[in-house]
């Protein structure tokens, strides 16, 4: 018994630790889409993040400009994101893969440029600041859920910032500007919402909680820079919004599911059962794949939880 | 008459002068260096397989200084891209082409047969022609011996491995490196755990951490990156390397670990070539051409430990019994009968693990 409780808190905890970058990466692409705005670009920015988070927290010796660093760069890849496809009104499909192809390249180019001379100006296995777990006194000794209290200060943020998102989102009118724009902006327009600033703010919003999700991964979860340290995470986001039918709340589901995919089949590996690890890691897909399909049969329940009507559309003032 | 001498006399001199023409060193030809390129899979900044392939490239130009000259292309992807590659390589005059990663294969087998004055190297292939050659590393020596050094340190009895894909050469070096371990320390387990990735920091960086909480004290692994090492490292574990000398990068904590050494060998190679000896081969040398070695020890390994290795390493290099009888398979069966050895044929279709090893293959 005592062992099954030990495995479970475990379990909590890795599964916590890897699925905050997903969850800080989830819920600013939703309130990215939420302004009508799809940014496929997070896989890029979230690299681009994690390398310059890393690199500056290298040379400051803080791990927290690092992170406010690392925020910026996700903001400022955003910012052209908005630029293109609010103001020069682009194909947000092609203006987010392009943001997605620069962001990579850029990480890999920072990775072999930044760093110090004795390491050939590389940033490769250099060892520098991070954000430790912090054990809680007392709470972290509760069975199972003592694993809430024993993670890094960027999960411990989660858990205000979480409920914070859905409040905001659902029950303030600044929320209620933002669903209105991505729901219909020529309705928020003639109510007298800027949709413009609204879309650019939202974006950049967005990209910035990105780049904290990829100073997450170099600078806490797997401390240090390595080419292409995210392997898909970027991506993994942008199925997750769907999954998580852009709601902040049921993010943090499923980035915990996504993310702790790994920790349990791996945990189960090495305990020595044997486990079709192939049908464990289609899971999140497939479930993010159902939802597609039941929001596109049910058209009542897309209209309650659906993608925002207006996602991916640019929005033309027209002369009045 | 006197005009006929003047014309044998004029006649002569020409001939004499075509002579002296052909037989005077063209200038060009012994200022033109050697052309040899490689293309490689990842960045040599991995600090793991494409980082010792460049190594053994800058041998190479330290050995024959302006005699040879190497390019490199970084990150080119399997398919296509990698054919183009290759054939432009060719069609630029290089002499020799080495393709560093499996995928290369059929893309190489392709533009071989359009060039066939030009030599083409592939790296842990099966397919030749006659300008096309293959090289490999029996990696299972070093790892055998790592096995050695992992199996009289733990102090759990209890090793883990994070591993790549399962297929003949990884299951080969997991073998390998339990079979060193449990000659010393019988009772000693080794757990594995698959990623499914050759390269994914994060992915390695969590199946190390399983491994720790299920209660090993040494991780080895068979990655690209050196993530499970950190991991260790951070948890007060030790840790056994692959593909370079990670304690360089890592720490005291890595032990020691079977590495590449392809400089030897890619010197070899083009010297043959430069002296027109080469020949189409299917090479795969171990600890005895030292294209694959043990890495230094760490300060933390024992001296009896380090006597025991030199011991084997020698007792390999003179003959190769890593993967000769009595060995029994995971599930207790016979998998070699005493007085036997696998041939090269067996190992390199490797698809079940030794006693000792935790963990299934999937199928």
């Amino acid at each position: 018994m005592t062992g099954l409780v030990a495995l479970l808190t475990s379990i909590l905890t890795i599964t916590l630790r890897a699925g905050t970058s997903l969850i800080f990466g989830t819920v600013g692409e939703i309130y990215t889409e939420r302004s009508g705005i799809l940014n496929l670009g997070i896989e890029g920015m979230m690299l681009a993040s994690a390398v310059t988070g890393f690199g500056v927290g290298y040379y400051s010796d803080s791990a927290l400009l690092g992170l406010v660093v690392a925020a910026c760069m996700g903001g400022l890849l955003a910012a052209v994101h908005a630029f293109l496809t609010v103001t020069m009104r682009a194909n947000q499909v092609v203006s987010g893969l392009s943001i997605t192809l620069f962001g990579t390249g850029l990480a890999s180019f920072l990775g072999e440029r930044l760093g110090p001379a004795t390491n050939n100006h590389s940033l490769v296995g250099l060892i520098g600041p991070r954000f430790s777990p912090l054990v809680v006194p007392g709470l972290s000794q509760i069975p199972v859920l003592g694993a809430l209290f024993r993670q890094d200060p960027l999960t411990y943020a989660l858990y205000v910032l979480v409920p914070l998102a859905w409040y905001y989102l659902y029950r303030t009118r600044f929320g209620l500007n933002l669903r209105a724009v991505g729901e219909s902006p020529l309705t928020a327009d003639a109510m007298g919402v800027d949709v413009i600033r609204i879309r650019y703010l939202y974006t950049i919003l967005g990209g910035m909680l990105v780049g904290v999700g990829g100073a997450h991964l170099s600078l806490a979860y797997a401390p240090g820079w390595t080419e292409n340290l995210t392997g898909g995470r970027g991506w993994i986001v942008i199925a997750l919004v769907i999954f998580a039918m852009w709601n902040p709340l049921r993010a943090v589901l499923g980035a915990i599911l996504f993310g702790g995919i790994n920790a349990v089949q791996f945990r189960l590996q090495a305990g020595g059962t044997t486990i079709a690890s192939a049908y464990l890691n289609m899971l999140p897909y497939l479930i993010t794949i159902l939802v597609l399909v039941a929001m596109t049969w049910w058209e009542a329940l897309s209209h309650r939880v659906g993608a925002p009507a207006a996602l991916g559309v640019p929005y033309i003032r027209e002369d009045k | 008459m006197m005009r006929r001498r003047m014309l044998m006399l004029v006649a002569l001199a020409l001939v004499a002068s075509l002579v002296v023409v052909a037989c005077a060193p063209t200038p060009e030809e012994d200022e033109t260096p050697f052309q040899t390129a490689f293309v490689y899979i990842g960045p040599p900044g991995d600090m793991g397989w494409t980082y010792e392939h460049d190594r053994g490239r800058q041998q190479v130009e330290a050995e024959f200084g302006d005699a040879v000259e190497t390019t490199y292309i970084e990150n080119v992807e399997q398919g296509p891209d990698a054919a183009r590659v290759i054939r432009q390589y060719a069609q630029q005059g290089v002499d020799v082409i080495f393709a560093t990663s499996f995928g290369y294969m059929d893309s190489m087998y392709e533009v071989a047969e359009e060039f066939p004055d030009v030599i083409f190297e592939h790296c842990s292939g099966y397919r030749t022609r006659d300008n096309m050659a293959t090289y490999f590393g029996r990696m299972y020596h070093p790892r055998y011996l790592s096995g050695l050094v992992a199996g009289s340190m733990t102090e759990v009895n209890s090793i883990g491995f994070v591993a790549a894909f399962p297929i003949p050469e990884v299951i080969r070096g997991i073998n390998a490196f339990t079979l060193g371990v449990r000659d010393v320390n019988p009772d000693a387990e080794v757990r594995v755990v698959w990623t499914n990735t050759w390269y994914d920091p994060v992915r390695e960086r969590e199946a190390a951490v399983a491994l720790l909480d299920a209660g090993v004290d040494i991780i080895a692994q068979h990655q690209d990156t050196t993530e499970p090492q950190k991991a260790a490292q951070e948890r007060g574990a030790l840790s056994i390397g692959y593909n370079s000398d990670m304690r360089a990068f890592v720490g005291d904590t890595v032990l020691t670990g079977p590495v590449w050494n392809w400089g030897a060998y890619y010197i070899d190679t083009i010297r043959d070539a430069m002296n027109s000896d080469w020949q189409t081969h299917q090479y795969w040398g171990g600890l005895e051409d030292g294209i694959v070695l043990l890495a230094d020890f760490s300060p933390r390994v024992p001296q009896d430990v380090r006597d025991r290795v030199a011991t084997a390493q020698q007792a390999i290099i003179e003959n190769d019994e890593v993967f000769c009888g009595p060995i029994l398979a995971q599930d207790g069966s016979l998998m070699v009968a005493e007085g036997e050895c696998m041939s090269d044929e067996a190992m390199l279709n490797m698809n079940v693990f030794v006693e000792g090893v935790v963990g299934t293959i999937p199928q």
